[in-house]
């Protein structure tokens, strides 16, 4: 276990040092950031002028949803997209075949290889938005419901990370970049906004097939001291399936790769 | 590593099938290729058995596409064996424990892993990590390789910024990190000049001498094998075609040997053909080729018969005896 910690923490400040080399394109990168938040923040301003309201949500409590959006989007651009995209590369270059003679465990490697610090100050600021937002909307915090809170951001992150790598890893037959992580980007995206904001189709969906509500919603609603404990149940079971479905399917796909691969 | 003292590697009847789907060209081949598809077996290694001892420094010969790496990737587990058994140090190979990890290492001449904007020295605490060395080990090691090595600074430049050789060599040292027993390299000077060729076949050789590891490569610079590999094992079209030592190889293919002459005065080419095949006849300099059992009678007659200023004896070039050799197909 240790030795997974030592290999982290080598493989995170390698990473920063390789993006210091190229420092115009790091600030390019923070810069992009800052802009698609200050966007998305004024879209959301958008629907609330004159009073409106988003489903059942106020301007504060749809702010949490936002911030937990940034949160997580930030978590997406330093963690999933430089490993998971990266997983192809490795297929068609061949160099999965160094990986998977190093004694660790191969889906641990390909997954947090790389950390961009590009997407650390937008996971910093999803963060400070939903506090701010949950205490103007005159949520009291409790150890309890911060607890929560951060259960249910895991359970989000588990499951957009597991249905990412499913994705990546069928590149194993593909052998193909394809624009399916895109896909996955725009569901992010669709959790934005409240998911009582949806019809009432879209919003089955986007909680039992495709869990999106998982992602923004939920959690946001866990910081509000609103989230149901039985929702959170699910969601902890929901994500563990998730995530032991992936190691599976890494498992099968490999299973392909060593007797296909030459 | 345990069990079976004499013999490290243990190949037996080894074979490895590709599956293909054929289709046929054309909007209906596509069709019929979705319905019904027809898939046929095609062998990229053929029954292969052989032996290698702890401390062996073994070259594996053969043409492009002759099934060199995939034999090489199935004794280090990156490829499943479609029949027969692989035996590296009593372990198998295809489950990729990671004590049987942590006793080989691949080098592979035309893939790197260093990290291309780094230097090899933050790739090789990445690796010193991964395989549970402490940062003393790590550096320990890491003088003692460069020192073998002959690298110095150029361990702490950008790998982007070093020579193809100095590259080479660092990822040597990073695939030997963890003092592995068995080595298994793939071209590994595969683009190099001369010089770093050289460098790295002496590394190589001073390697196995000092920590008695086996090494198993594959290369297409026969300078390389003659210079490494006493024990040639070659494969051509996926079977075994000969396991032995490097000189009765060349012998079995060539059971002639080069008579090189300069002679005084230029002499017509149908004095010669009596000695032996014509090679060569260039003004005053012949080459011919001469079965061993004639050749001291040969060469005595052609210092009678002619004027000569010089006379040379030598094998043909190894590499050209290897190359008729996958043309012909068989050996002798």
């Amino acid at each position: 276990m240790q030795r997974y910690f030592k290999t982290i923490r080598l493989f995170w400040s390698t990473a920063f040092a390789s993006q210091l080399e190229y420092q115009l394109n790091f600030l390019i990168e923070l810069l992009a950031m800052l802009g698609t938040l200050l966007g998305s923040v004024f879209i959301l301003s958008l629907f609330f002028t004159g009073g409106r309201q988003l489903g059942d949500w106020t301007w504060e409590s749809a702010l949490v949803i936002q911030g937990v959006y940034t949160f997580l989007d930030g978590l997406t651009n330093a963690l999933l997209r430089p490993n998971l995209t990266e997983i192809v590369n490795y297929v068609r270059e061949g160099t999965l075949d160094y990986v998977l003679l190093k004694p660790i465990d191969s889906q641990f490697w390909l997954s947090v290889k790389k950390f961009s610090f590009a997407g650390l100050p937008e996971i910093i600021l999803g963060l400070l938005i939903v506090f701010w937002a949950a205490i103007q909307s005159g949520s009291s915090f409790s150890i309890y419901s911060l607890f929560v809170f951060i259960i249910s951001l895991l359970i989000g992150f588990i499951i957009l990370y597991s249905v990412w790598f499913l994705i990546a890893a069928s590149s194993i037959w593909f052998v193909k970049t394809w624009n399916a992580t895109e896909v996955l980007r725009a569901l992010l995206a669709a959790g934005r906004y409240p998911i009582s904001a949806y019809p009432v189709v879209l919003r089955f969906i986007f909680t039992l097939v495709l869990p999106v509500a998982f992602l923004t919603t939920f959690p946001a609603e866990a910081i509000l001291g609103e989230l149901k404990f039985n929702i959170l149940f699910f969601g902890l079971i929901l994500s563990s399936l998730f995530f032991i479905f992936s190691r599976l399917f890494w498992k099968f796909a490999l299973k392909h790769y060593t007797s296909a691969s030459s | 590593m345990p069990n079976n003292p004499s013999d490290l590697i243990l190949v037996d009847q080894l074979s490895k099938y590709y599956r293909v789907a054929n289709k046929q060209p054309g909007f209906k081949g596509t069709l019929k290729h979705f319905f019904d598809r027809k898939t046929y077996d095609v062998p990229a290694v053929t029954d292969i058995s052989f032996k290698i001892s702890p401390g062996e420094i073994v070259g594996f010969l053969g043409a492009n596409g002759a099934g060199k790496t995939t034999l090489l990737k199935m004794m280090c587990g990156l490829i499943h064996p479609t029949t027969g058994l692989v035996d590296v140090g009593g372990f198998s190979p295809q489950r990729r424990q990671t004590a049987f990890l942590k006793e080989i290492t691949l080098v592979m001449g035309q893939k790197q892993q260093l990290i291309w904007d780094l230097p090899p020295m933050d790739s090789l605490y990445v690796n010193a990590a991964v395989y549970g060395l402490s940062d003393h080990e790590a550096k320990v090691r890491i003088n003692e390789l460069a020192e073998m090595l002959e690298l110095g600074e150029e361990l702490t430049r950008p790998v982007r910024k070093l020579s193809l050789g100095q590259r080479m060599k660092s990822e040597i040292l990073a695939a030997l990190l963890h003092k592995p027993s068995v080595l298994f390299l793939d071209e590994p000077t595969l683009g190099l000049d001369v010089n770093a060729q050289a460098r790295v076949r002496s590394f190589l050789s001073e390697y196995n001498k000092r920590t008695g590891a086996t090494i198993l490569l594959t290369s297409h610079y026969m300078a390389d094998i003659t210079a490494l590999c006493p024990r040639v094992i070659c494969i051509h079209k996926g079977k075994l075609f000969y396991d032995g030592d490097l000189d009765s190889l060349a012998n079995s293919l060539s059971p002639s040997r080069e008579v090189k002459v300069e002679l005084k005065n230029p002499c017509a080419s149908e004095k010669f053909e009596k000695y032996g095949e014509i090679q060569d006849l260039n003004d005053r300099f012949v080459c011919l080729l001469v079965s061993r059992d004639k050749l001291t009678n040969v060469v005595s007659n052609l210092l009678t018969d002619f004027d000569i200023i010089d006379l040379e004896i030598s094998d043909p070039p190894i590499d050209q005896l290897i190359g008729e050799l996958f043309i012909k197909g068989e050996v002798n």
